[in-house]
Parts: C-alpha cells; structure tokens; sequence
C-alpha cells in the first residue's frame, strides 16, 4: 500500500464573509470523517479558505480502503434446512446475498437462539475509484443561506467555479453543479492567473506567488503585523476588535493595511458615532493616541497589494467623510428639537401590533417600574428619577441620528438626554436600561438602569408569551431568551429580595388590566415559568455546575434566583467532601420516608414525644426553619446549609431510638407529621435525591 | 469621462454581450428593477439579456437639491442577463475597465447583500461591490419574483451612475457632475430636484393620493382580471409610486405602513402568475428562439 497527499480545493464567487470559517471546518472534518468511514487511513488534516475558496489538504491518505472480515448473521438455524436436510432458500439467500460459498457458513447461539453466520471478506477498494464520491460531502455542507444560480437546481452559498483535485499527481473524478475536478486554480482575483497545480505539496506555495495566502490564520497574523507596523510608526494605538478582525481576514485574499485620514472637525462627534461609521458600515480600525483618545485617522485592509495605495486612500476618504457629514447633519438636526417632540413621536412608533406603540409601552415600563420600586422598597429619590427615566427611555429611537445608527439606540440616548438638560443618573439610565446587551456585556451599574431594565425586558417577554410569541428553536425574533437571561444576570448580581413569581405576576397584572393577554393568564405564567427554568438552567450550567446539582436546586419556584444560585453553588463547593455525602444519605432517608407517605399531615405535637431524641429532633426542625424562613441574603443560605448538614447526628440518634411508624395512631401520625415537616424544610433547599454523590 | 459618455460606454458594452439595450420605462418607479423589462421578464424559463438607464424615484429622499449625495431622482444602469452566465462577475469588472476603473489601481470587493423588495415579493442573494470603501453597483441572483421561484436565475446588476461618475470625475458633490460638454447635473436636475421635493413634503394632496391609490389598485386588479397584464402592472407601478409619496410625507403611520405594501404586493404576486400563464401558453416562445440558436 502506497499513500499520497489529497488536495481539494473548491473555487467560489465570493462567500459572506461570516460564513466562511465555519465552511472551511465542516469541509475538513466532513472529509476526513468520510475517510474514516470509508476505511481509508490518512495523516494530518489542513484546511484552508479565503472568501473564493475552501479547501483541504490531507496528508498520507491510503491508496487503497483498508480489508475488512466481519462476522455477519444470517437466518436462524430452525429455517436453514429444508426438509431432506439441505441449505434452505432462506440460508442460500443469505450466502449469496454475503457473497460466499454456503459450505463456509457456520453456526452460533445468539441469546439461546441458534443463527446462521458468515465470515465475509472484503477486499478494499482503490481509493481513486471512490474519491468520486466525495461529491456528496460538498453537496452536504451546511450554510445558513443557500443560493440557485444559472439553470442549476442545485443549491449552494454561492457559485461554484472551480473544483481544484488532486491525489498525488492525479486529479482524481468528482463532479458538482456541473462543474468537475481539474489542476486549475486561479490567484487573486486581480493581481494573479490561473495556474496549474502539480500535486499537493505545491499548495498553499504556489498559491502565494499568485498572490492568496489561503491559511486564515497566516492571513490574520499579516494583517495584525501589519496594523502594529502602522502603530508603531505612526505613534498610534490600533485597538484590535477580534470580531472585526476575523471578518476582515475573510473579506481579502491578500491583505495590504494602509490608513486614512478625516477632518478633526467631525471629533466633535461622539466617538460611538464615529466608531460605528467606521467599524460597523466601513470595516475600518479606529485609531486612538497613547492616551486612548480617538484620533482622525482610520485603517482599513486592502485586498491588493500596495501598488497605487494613493488611489484607495483617497477613495475610503471620500467615503467616510460622506458619511460623517451625514451623521453631523443627524446629530445638529436631533438638537435642535426639545425631548418632548421625539416623547410624542413614539406614539406613531408601532412596538408590535397587538401590543401597540413605542409610547404604549413606555406607559407599561413605567408601571412595572412603579411595582418593582413598591416590591424593593426604594425611597422617593429613587422613586421620581426611576419614573422620569422610565418615561424617556425610548425617545432617541425616533431620532435621525438612531434611524441612521440602529446599534447606538441608549449610547445617543444618554448623550442627548444630558444635553436636553436630564440629570446624569436619569441620562445614564436610558443607556443602562438595553444592558446586557449581549452575553457577557456588562450589566446595568444603577439601580434606576436596572429597575428600568428589567421592566422593560419584563415587559417584551411577557407581553410576547401573552399573544403567543414563544422562542422555538432557532426562532427567536424578539431575542427573548438574551432578555431573559438578562433579567436572571441582573436578579442575582444585585441580590433584590424578590421572587421572580413575584415579578411575573406583577407584570401579567398589568397585561390583564391592559386586556392585552390574548392567552389564558395561568397557561402563560406557566410557560413563563418554564421558560425561565430553561434559561436559568443555561446560566447555572454556565457557572460550571453540575446537571444534578441543577436539577436538585430547581425542583420548585425559582423564588429569589440569587438564593437559588447560592444554594446550587454551596452543593457544587462541598459535593466531595465525606461530611456531605453522610449528610446526604440522612437527608434522602428523611426524604424518603415522607415520599411514601399520604398527603396531608397535622401540626406536630411535641406533647405527643415519648423520647428525648424526638424532642431533639424536633428543636432541630424548628431551628432550621427557622434559618430557612430567616434567609434575607446569600450569607443566611449559608447558616441554613451549616445547619442542615447537622441533621445526621440527629437523625441516626432518632432512628435508633424512634419507629416512625409506630402502633398507636395518634403517635404514629405526630411522627409521619414530624417527618413531612422535616423534609419540607430540606426540600427548600435543595432534592437530594437529585444529587449523584 | 462625462455621465453620458459613461452612459454610452456602459450601454455599447453590454450590447456587445448580447443584451438589448433598452429604453427606460415611462412609468413613475422606485428602482430598475421594478421595470417591467426587469420584473416580468426575469419570471419563467425564457432567456433575457437586456441593459438600460432608469431613472429612480425615491420621494423620501428628496432634499430640495441641497445635499450633495441624496436625490429625489437618480440614475440606474440596469443589466439582466437570463439565465446569469457563469461569468457574469467577469463581464462586470470588464464593464468597469471600460469606464476607467482598472481593479488593480483599486480596491475592488464583493461584499454579502441580500436583496429583498416587500412590494415585488422578490429577494435574491448576491453583494453590494465597494469601490475603495464606497458601494457602487448591487449585484444580485435573483431567487424570487412576484413570489415565484425564480428559475433559472436571473443576474441582476444595477450601477449606481451617480455614484460612480462621482467617483471617476472625483466630485464631492453630485450637482457638480458634468453631463456633458461642461453642462452639469446642477443645470439638469437641481430645479426638478427642488421642486419635486417640495411639492412631495409640502405641496402634494395627501386625500387626493389615497383616493389615487384606491382607485390605482382597482384598475390594476380590473386590468389583471382581464388578462391584462402590462397595463395591470402599470397600475401596480402608480400604485407603489403613490404609496411612496404618502409614505414620504409621513402621512402613513407604521401599522398601515405594511397593510399597504401587502396590497401592492398583492396586484405583484398576481402580475406575475399571469404573465407567467400567458407566456405559457403562448409556449414560452422566447425560449424556442433560444433552442434554436443552440
């Protein structure tokens, strides 16, 4: 057996840049996952892309399928024969169906049953032969948006041109979308040719003199040199935006960084608006000097080289100055209204259809907001700037400079409103109240941003859930599960005491009272509760707690979620320890006991004990009650876990002396009830029996 | 190179590619594609290679001739070639070395765009190209017209002549672009510029365009019934152009803002199933010219 290297390159039209790095890892591991399958061994897998091409290069790939002997198991013993004791048809069937000789079938039991068996040998194939087959692997990537071109019925994310295919020296057959294999590749859109590829080892080499680094990684690194050259010589700091950078990577087959320059005038511009003119719609670097202040230059990244540089200067020049003189136009056009004229505005802002507008809702904001201020007891400062806050959290939405800049809805929000004359905490609110903005983002720092947020995202999910607006899937048009999460992120950082039930309901009264819950009011605070079990699980998970220890924690109401997050981590923290694991089994065998028991018990009478160790028990239960009912703040959870892991001295001494199910009914039924009392107090912190230790 | 030799080189161009050069629709409209010649023609199995300037208007843009990249009305060089030849992107970058663009004293890029029109019920996939950071051209496959399949696909390519005649006569602003022989787009356009805008926010008769809508939308669906097709399809036009109109003035609030692209959708969707049932049953005649040259 002989092995070569493989080359598969597959030349497109320019693919979005965004799906091109997930294209490129599918085509690798799909290929030599098709290899693996297919018994064919290799080497080491190398992908590579640019916008016009994925590719894939395998080392040491076997010129043949490997053999292969399996044991396969035909019919049962009983209907091999017929009657004069020959092969049945069954039986021949079989061996023919096998390809082998009937006198080389063989018997064995299989769960009492005798079978029939065969040993079938098959020699492995030459992988040239089946190399044509890889044409299914291609048509089987996956991208999240497929196109038709020409007369193709054939769907792929854009058209294929080329398919570059080689092993070893060979172009082995393939054919896709009417296009088939051949040593051609082509360079650089502009500043390259088409060219032959030799074999595998040529590529990417040969690719370069033609003016394409085809390794992304190669192609990043060039470009961040590049941007730390500019840096350096020019005194600047280029701060690298990861996202950007990536896309950028796969925008260029050949990138060439090189810098512009625009007016000092438009500085006065918030530095936000100037940021997403240039990182958002021009995919340019901003710069900023040693002290972080952003300066009137920007970089972008050729593809090209640097021959006639001065000509893209100029022109990314002439396109951002357009640019910013719009957004100059936007923001001295925002300033000259009052906030009133854009408060009235959202009125004609339709938020959704069966929810009304953008004012209807701020209406909403600012009752929830009423209600959280009631459920936090907050004093009346905090009281008038929530309210003013809540009032003009949305107005920057119908300003030009927002139409233009959708992504800085609450950065021009805060701007404008300290401009209006709005105090800097009621200013900043507007800003905080859309935090987080994405996973991970920072949370709200005030309490008005964070009453104001959580309102607001309150507000959307329930009002979603009410007309029957549920995540599934990938569906998820509102993004109501990252505003749920956001609820959840801020619930538990700021340790409010309130029960997210609580919230809820507070918030469906006012959807009632609106008569804007199309659904059944309890249908949908119970899917409510179900969605916000879900999304609570995701940021547990995320904390790095165990499925079991979630599932524990997360039997009953969600309650307080930072509680809830503390006892989960409490368990996480001391799951190992053999102190824990004795507590468990005591706290499970209380559990247990009163899981078989009917529903329904009386008070317990501690005249009814007939030993010490009931009574004991039983100052026991009231002191952990106690701890439980008393929890205020994360600290408390903590006294109530240090005195639950107490029960097992308690509870062995009990056993030992006390039958639960005792004769005398009135004794017996005290002791169910001590029992039950006993195990609701566990359960509200946590189902052991959940808990794999 | 002046606006009309750029107009000129593009047209001879193309018309050395095989494509019609056509005249610009005379009914009001948004963009070149809603042209018959674009929105008809690309539906159904027929070839069709056609180039021509529309001129595009765009009410909510009108700034009275005073900013000096938006207009009321601007330019397209429309190009459709059916079914989209494979080397369609070749012919495109060729068609700007003839009007003095050579990619490799540039920056040429063909960034993700995907197209959609509401009103059309049309979308396709395909890129905006940037020419040194600026978006000169949309460049789309269309996959859907009038809310049918599109098949087999038609290439779209619609320059932004403003835009690059800006650019190769390197001007700020669009007003002091020369036409021709030292007569500017300001000596063309800027008294229609002002006027029209205006008359679309200040003067225009909001009752009288709702009740022209109306009456627009009954004749189109009257004309369509009939098996009228292109006399429906201008009424959809009007239709589109007074929606455009209302909906510049502001006098369309957000919620029947999609009531009445739904409707001009509607009269679309319902051109476009009846152009495709004629050309049927006329037999597709086009695409027999198409066989027989094979």
């Amino acid at each position: 057996m002989s092995k070569h290297d493989l080359l598969l390159e597959i030349g497109l039209e320019e693919m979005p840049a965004r799906f091109v790095t997930d294209a490129m890892y599918q085509l690798s591991d799909k290929i030599a996952g098709w290899f693996s399958e297919n018994r064919i061994p290799f080497g080491d897998v190398l992908p590579y892309s640019t916008p016009r091409r994925l590719a894939v290069k395998i080392t040491e790939v076997a010129d043949k399928q490997e053999d292969q002997e399996e044991e396969l198991r035909g019919p049962a013993k009983k209907i091999a024969f017929d009657d004069e004791g020959n092969w049945s048809k069954a039986a021949l069937g079989f061996a023919r169906g096998q390809g082998v000789n009937p006198e080389d079938l063989f018997f064995k039991e299989v769960k009492n049953t005798e079978y029939v068996f065969a040993n079938k040998f098959t020699t492995g194939i030459s992988t040239m032969d089946l190399l044509p087959q890889l044409d299914k692997v291609i048509q089987n990537l996956h991208f999240p948006k497929n196109m038709r071109w020409g007369d193709q019925d054939f769907k792929f994310v854009r058209p294929i041109k080329w398919i570059l295919f080689l092993y070893g020296a060979e172009v082995p057959k393939l054919e896709v979308a009417g296009v088939r294999s051949d040593r051609k590749t082509y360079g650089h859109r502009f500043l390259g040719e088409e060219i032959e590829i030799e074999s595998p080892e040529r590529y990417p080499t040969d690719l370069l003199g033609q003016f394409v680094i085809a390794d992304p990684k190669e192609r990043k690194e060039a470009i961040q040199n590049q941007l730390e050259n500019i840096q350096d010589e020019e005194r600047w700091k280029i701060p690298i935006d990861n996202g950007l950078l990536e896309e950028v990577t796969n925008l260029v087959e050949y990138p060439t960084a090189l810098y512009g320059k625009f007016d000092e005038e438009f500085l006065e511009l918030p530095p936000e608006v100037l940021i997403t003119s240039m990182r958002e719609h021009q995919r340019y670097f901003p710069v900023q000097n040693k002290e972080g202040e952003l300066q009137p230059y920007f970089v972008t990244v050729r593809n090209g080289d640097h021959n006639h540089l001065a000509n893209v200067v100029k022109g990314n020049e002439k396109v951002l100055r357009a640019r910013l003189k719009d957004a100059q136009f936007f923001h001295n056009e925002d300033k000259k209204k009052p906030i009133d004229h854009y408060l009235n505005k959202l009125e004609s802002i339709v938020f959704h259809e069966e929810l009304g507008t953008i004012a209807d809702k701020v209406g909403r904001i600012k009752i929830h907001a009423e209600n959280s201020t009631e459920l936090l007891h907050l004093d009346s400062d905090s009281r008038s700037s929530i309210q003013r806050a809540a009032s003009i959290c949305k107005f920057d939405l119908v300003t030009q400079m927002v139409y233009e800049f959708p992504e800085l809805q609450g950065v021009m929000g805060e701007k404008y409103a300290k401009l209006f004359g709005e105090d800097e905490l009621i200013a900043a609110a507007v800003n905080e109240h859309y935090q987080p903005r994405f996973a991970g983002d920072a949370l709200p720092g005030t309490v008005v941003g964070s009453v104001l947020s959580v309102s607001d995202k309150l507000d959307t999910i329930v009002g979603c859930f009410g007309i029957g607006i549920i995540p599934t899937g990938s569906q998820d048009p509102y993004a109501l599960r990252r505003q749920a999460a956001g609820v959840l992120q801020i619930l538990i950082q700021k340790g409010w005491p309130v029960e997210l039930e609580q919230l809820l309901n507070a918030t469906l009264d006012v959807y009632e009272d609106k008569q804007l819950l199309k659904n059944d009011r309890l249908d949908v605070f119970n899917q409510l509760i179900e969605f916000f079990n879900v999304r609570l699980k995701t940021i547990l998970q995320d904390q790095g707690i165990r499925y079991d220890v979630i599932d524990a924690v997360l039997t009953g109401e969600l309650g307080r979620v930072d509680l809830l997050l503390k006892r989960a981590e409490l368990i996480a923290e001391n799951l190992k320890h053999h102190y824990f694991k004795v507590a468990n089994v005591s706290l499970t065998r209380v559990l247990n006991i009163s899981k078989n028991l009917d529903e329904g018990f009386g008070e317990i009478n501690p005249g009814l004990f007939e030993n010490d160790e009931e009574k004991v028990l039983y100052e026991f239960y009231l002191s952990c009650k106690g701890q439980s009912d008393a929890i205020q703040q994360p600290e408390d959870v903590t006294l109530f876990y240090d005195k639950l892991m107490e029960l097992p001295e308690v509870i062995d001494r009990y056993f030992d002396h006390t039958m639960v199910n005792a004769d005398d009914e009135g004794i017996r039924e005290n002791r169910q009830a001590q029992m039950k009392g006993l195990s609701e107090v566990i359960r509200s912190f946590a189902d052991f029996n959940q808990l794999v230790v | 190179m002046n606006l009309q030799n750029m107009i000129l080189t593009l047209q001879r161009y193309w018309s050395d590619q095989g494509c019609f050069v056509m005249q610009a629709y005379d009914v009001e409209k948004g963009a070149g594609t809603m042209n018959p010649m674009t929105f008809l023609r690309s539906i159904g199995p027929e070839p069709w290679n056609v180039a021509y300037v529309e001129p595009s208007r765009r009410p909510v843009d009108g700034r009275y001739g005073e900013n000096p990249n938006r207009l009321y009305q601007h330019h397209q060089f429309q190009v459709v070639m059916k079914p989209s030849p494979d080397n369609i992107q070749e012919l495109y970058l060729q068609s700007l070395k003839e009007i003095g663009i050579d990619a490799n004293e540039h920056d040429i890029r063909f960034v993700e765009d995907n197209w959609e029109a509401p009103t059309l019920s049309a979308s396709g996939l395909g890129w905006e190209v940037w020419l040194d950071g600026m978006e000169i051209t949309q460049f789309t496959y269309f996959q859907q017209v009038g809310g049918l399949d599109a098949k087999p696909v038609s290439a779209e390519i619609t320059y932004g002549i403003e835009r690059l005649a800006s650019y190769i006569q390197d001007k700020e602003n669009v007003f002091d672009l020369e036409w021709h022989s030292g007569i500017t787009y300001h000596d063309l356009y800027y008294q229609s510029e002002y006027e029209h805008s205006k008359y679309t926010f200040e003067v225009s008769d909001t009752d009288m365009l709702f009740t022209l809508f109306n009456i627009y939308e009954k004749e189109a669906m009257r004309a369509i019934e009939d098996q009228l097709v292109f006399p429906g399809y201008d009424y959809v036009l009007k239709c589109s152009h007074v929606f455009n109109q209302l909906d510049a003035k502001g006098a369309i609030s957000v919620t029947e803002r999609t009531g009445y692209i739904g409707r001009v959708r509607n009269l679309a969707r319902k051109c476009a199933n009846a152009y495709y049932e004629q050309r049927e049953q006329l037999g597709f005649p086009m695409l027999k010219g198409a066989k027989i040259d094979e």
